[in-house]
């Protein structure tokens, strides 16, 4: 009797596996030997292994797993993106008192089950893993967002992203189940054939499949009008979880949809691009507007990525190979300023009594220069100066949408831009215009959500200003020699078309 | 060279954030000197018979997405580079003598902001031109919020809010043309070779369509830099807010880039919009030639009347540039140099003014010019200047532009020369409310020291080495000015362009088709 071992491509799961191999290892690490640099150590490591296996597998194009996933230049980019940002928000979590109250064995396990969850998710070719790995993704953010045990908000946050979460998720199982009944099939290709070969543009099924994915995927990318979630439940997470939530899961969503969009309803463009072109507007005012009044950082930044989720959606739109290497761009970017201002929220947060109000940061620039030019930088880059990554990224963009007959939405972002300066800037001006506040004195009773500091000496730990210099320094560094960058976002372009 | 020239201050300003803050001062002010060197040095080597670019760079910057790093001088640009290096020294060798807070980063964001403006008058590639532009706006932010002057308790704003009210006005027209400039590019490739470079971009031309909103978009952000009547509410808050070292080369300097960027951008590439909207241009720089002026006559506090006649002033350019002649052309450019000029010397003075008198409000000042007759003798150039004397190069300067516009739109000329007549008001009750009258009390008359003296003489020198020379400035950008005027108007050497308008109401017949019947 003979036996056909199905052909394993183990080189090309090698990340997964390395991924898979580390949330065991992490887990057992815990149970074992429960020491608090254990496993932050090993996390990290995980992360490392798996970002030179992808690194490794750079150029290769491949389907696994029977046509499940498909490794290509576009889901190693995201999927590096995300690791980066996961190896970031370790460094974040040391002394966190989420990960100790949570304990830091599982605490570490659950996030590198959603960088799991994310490198599948950028690899997805199918509905069946699409879903799964969307899933893998958010359940442990949903227990992330909780795991400060004795915080209201935090459990408040985690408790609000898991319903809305869920809700996201049916409305995307729905319209999937729509999609394969109309098409006949679960791969993105089928689907693609199916739309094109059966002319079924118009179909009532799909349309509706369409519409419902869309909603679905707006949820997880926090496209308003659907994203109402976004601003608590980034307030209310532990502040290392929000930077991963607000980098990885958004490059994560925005591949799948990628995906999903341009290659299995590509067929179909003509009748959703003009659609996400109106969520793409709807979501720069929404966001840029809502984050005017915000006195929380992180709140701030919540709203702030709801807007760069619209100038990012602009990559979808068009469809087009410059689209996508736009979006891949704009996300790199994207993840070094966020990455920036979200070490010095972390660092100020542990060293003030004023948590993440904007109060924490006034006086910065003469008190810590080293926290302050990194967010300075940040804010700068996120409202699109020159010399600064952001800027580069803006031009991509609207160089895409102009290509792709939008500059409508081109001119949306440059009003959306104009906008955002004033929250952006109303951040720089505290940090060098604002008075000195020093955060040891203590804060008007009542005042401070926070009991005590947790680490006075927040701002002098390398595992904080370490992080917030480099990723500063990348958004300069890629603002004035974008060219690195433009090359590995047009390989990931490339891939897909 | 070049790359010299546009860097150069950026060097220098990191490295002096590291040094004491006692030398930083002094290091930038060789910094800006050593930088003004280099300029003239370029100056000397100009070829002034040639209208193309000289002492060219070009590499490609970025590939991907057709961005050249692409530098260049020619008669267009060359004086302004003079003029910003040379006000740059003014104004860091002021701010040098003085005591500031955080002196480094004070003296880092002044040398970054003249690589800015520096690369704006440079930028030979579309969008590294609006790269240079937006970047020039940082450093002035963070000058004038933090080391502004909080107006609240006068009926104004604090200095944050006055720079981010400016910065927000300024990007709107700056963000705008940064999609302008890509789908110029984009609209213009054709699907073909994708390139930002301004001469490329020219000949490959743009349908007229596009050029109309393309247009608008690029004029917003000139407009609102210069300002203009309508899009100059940014203006009074940042003025008074703004730290008067700075304000003196941001009024002396960033103001041109606007009149400037019609010349090099606007009309090369849009051709035909600049036809069509001429005299909504020219409608535009009359209102602010006559608001500018009025509202110069009625504020008494002496920033504002010198940014107001900026207003004034820079209408009087707008209309020079949109005569589409070469001589108002040539009349623009040399009047951008000459306001440059005398408006960054008003601003010093006036900083002197303030020290001796504590006040800005100009029916507080007076009777200066008795204790301090060399402060008054320098001050009075300054002004006479201003209000284009016959022999001063502004009116040389003004003549051309009156000149350009009486050939071609004689209707607008006539208003035009209004504005020479109040000018004339404003600087003269500008000089005699603060050095002429009865002293008030408190009032401390001293004469200026050598310190402030070895500021103010250089560029009241400059004032009056072009009075006595203009042709050293119109000898050399004719040729380039032709050029560009050229490209609007069609033909080499234009007699009668514009035919249709000599139909019009505005167009003089007889001069527009040369004087032949």
């Amino acid at each position: 009797m003979n036996f056909n071992a199905p052909h394993i491509d183990y080189a090309g799961i090698s990340p997964i596996i390395a991924l898979t191999v580390g949330i065991c290892v992490v887990l057992l690490s815990a149970v074992f030997k429960p020491t608090r640099r254990l496993a932050p150590g090993l996390t990290l490591l995980t992360l490392v292994a798996t970002a030179g296996l992808l690194i490794w597998q750079w150029g290769e194009t491949k389907q696994l797993v029977t046509g499940a996933l498909r490794l290509d230049d576009l889901a190693i980019s995201i999927s590096l993106i995300a690791v980066l940002t996961a190896a970031f928000a370790v460094l974040f979590s040391i002394r966190e008192p989420a990960a100790e109250e949570a304990g830091s064995g599982e605490y570490h396990t659950l996030l590198l089950g959603s960088v799991l969850g994310m490198v599948l998710l950028s690899e997805a070719y199918n509905l069946v893993s699409f879903f799964v790995a969307l899933e893998t993704l958010s359940i442990p953010l949903y227990i992330l967002c909780a795991t400060n045990l004795r915080r209201e908000g935090s459990l408040e946050s985690g408790l609000k992203y898991l319903i809305v979460g869920s809700l996201g998720s049916a409305t995307l199982l729905y319209g999937m189940a729509f999609l394969y009944g109309g098409t006949g099939s679960t791969g993105f290709e089928g689907i693609a054939i199916g739309i094109a070969h059966g002319g079924l543009t118009g179909d009532p099924l799909i349309m509706i499949g369409i519409a419902m994915a869309a909603v679905g995927l707006a949820f997880k990318t926090s496209i308003a009008p659907f994203h109402q979630w976004t601003p608590d439940v980034y307030q209310g997470a532990p502040t290392p979880i929000t930077s991963f939530m607000a980098v990885a899961t958004k490059a994560a969503a925005f591949a799948v949809f990628l995906r999903f969009f341009d290659v299995a309803l590509g067929p179909e463009a003509s009748d959703w691009q003009p659609a996400l072109a109106v969520l793409a507007a709807i979501s720069i005012v929404v966001g840029n507007v809502g984050a005017l009044g915000q006195d929380s950082l992180k709140r701030l930044l919540g709203y702030s990525g709801i807007a760069q989720a619209g100038y990012m959606l602009g990559g979808i739109v068009v469809a087009s190979e410059s689209g996508v290497s736009a979006l891949v761009f704009y996300l790199a970017a994207y993840a070094f300023m966020n990455l920036a201002a979200f070490a010095v929220i972390v660092a100020r947060e542990r060293e003030t009594h004023f948590g993440d109000d904007i109060r924490a940061v006034r006086g910065l620039g003469a008190e810590r220069p080293w926290l302050a030019w990194p967010l300075t930088i940040a804010m700068l880059a996120l409202a699109g100066l020159p010399a600064t990554a952001g800027f580069i990224g803006k031009l991509y963009l609207i160089e895409a949408l102009v290509e792709g007959d939008y500059t409508w939405l081109a001119v949306f972002i440059a009003i959306g831009t104009m906008i955002s300066v004033a929250y952006y800037l109303r951040v720089v001006a505290a940090m060098w215009m604002g008075q000195e506040q020093p955060g040891a004195v203590p804060a008007i009773a009542g005042a401070s959500p926070e009991a005590d500091p947790v680490d006075p000496e927040a701002s002098r730990r390398w595992y904080l200003v370490g992080p917030a210099v480099l990723c500063a320094a990348a958004t300069v560094f890629f603002g004035v020699i974008p060219q690195p960058l433009v090359d590995f976002a047009s390989h990931a372009g490339a891939s897909l078309f | 060279m070049i790359n010299v020239l546009l860097w150069l201050p950026l060097a220098v300003g990191i490295v002096g954030l590291f040094l004491p803050k006692k030398v930083t001062g002094w290091w930038a002010t060789l910094g800006a000197v050593a930088t003004l060197g280099v300029a003239i040095g370029m100056a000397l080597g100009f070829d002034s018979g040639s209208s193309g670019l000289q002492y060219t760079v070009d590499t490609s910057w970025i590939p991907g997405l057709g961005v050249d790093y692409s530098l260049g001088i020619d008669g267009l640009n060359l004086f302004l580079v003079l003029l910003t290096t040379v006000i740059w020294v003014g104004g860091i060798a002021f701010a040098a003598f003085r005591e500031q807070e955080r002196p480094q980063l004070f003296f880092f964001l002044m040398l970054i902001a003249e690589t800015a403006t520096l690369g704006a008058f440079l930028a030979q590639d579309l969008l590294l031109f609006v790269l240079f532009f937006d970047l020039m706006l940082v450093p002035f932010y963070f000058l004038f919020g933090a080391w502004g002057h909080d107006r609240s308790g006068e009926g104004g704003l604090t200095a944050p809010a006055a720079t981010l009210k400016m910065f927000i006005y300024t990007l709107i027209g700056s963000l705008l043309m940064l999609v302008a400039a890509i789908a110029t590019a984009i609209l213009s490739a054709k699907g073909g070779h994708l390139t930002f470079s301004i001469q490329e971009l020219q000949q490959q031309g743009l349908g007229t369509g596009s050029q109309r909103w393309i247009f608008w978009f690029f004029a917003a952000a000139f407009l609102v830099k210069m300002p203009a009547f309508l899009l100059h509410g940014w203006m009074p808050d940042a003025y008074r807010a703004a730290p008067l070292p700075a304000l003196a080369v941001f009024s002396g300097v960033l103001a041109k880039v606007g009149a400037y960027g019609f010349l090099r951008i606007v009309l090369p590439l849009f051709p035909a919009a600049t036809i069509e909207f001429q005299e909504v241009l020219l409608v535009i720089a009359l209102a602010s030639i006559l608001y500018g002026s009025v509202m110069a006559f009625t504020q008494t506090n002496v920033r504002l009347i010198a940014g107001y006649s900026s207003v004034a002033q820079l209408g009087f350019i707008t209309a020079g540039i949109f005569a589409l002649r070469a001589d108002g052309a040539d009349g623009a450019l040399l009047q951008m140099v000459n306001h440059g000029l005398v408006v960054a010397p008003i601003f010093v003075i006036v900083a002197i003014l303030v020290e001796r008198t504590g006040t800005e409000d100009i029916r507080e000042m007076g009777g200066m010019a008795l204790r301090a007759p060399v402060l008054a003798a320098l001050f009075l150039i300054v002004a006479l200047a201003t209000l284009a004397m016959p022999g001063s190069a502004n009116f040389i300067g003004e003549f051309y532009i009156l000149n350009g516009l009486f050939q071609t739109k004689i209707v607008f000329a006539f208003v035009a020369i209004s504005g020479v007549a109040m000018s004339a008001y404003y600087a003269l009750r500008l000089y005699q409310g603060t050095m002429h009258n009865r002293k008030p009390d408190g009032v401390a008359s001293r004469e200026i020291g050598w310190r402030d003296g070895i500021v103010l003489a250089p560029l009241v020198l400059c004032i009056l080495g072009l009075a006595l020379y203009p042709q050293l400035i119109l000898h050399r950008t004719d040729p380039s000015v032709k050029q560009t005027v050229a490209i609007v108007t069609g033909g080499p050497a234009p007699k009668a362009q514009l035919a249709d308008s000599e139909d019009g109401w505005t167009g003089y017949a007889p001069l527009a088709s040369g004087g032949k019947p």
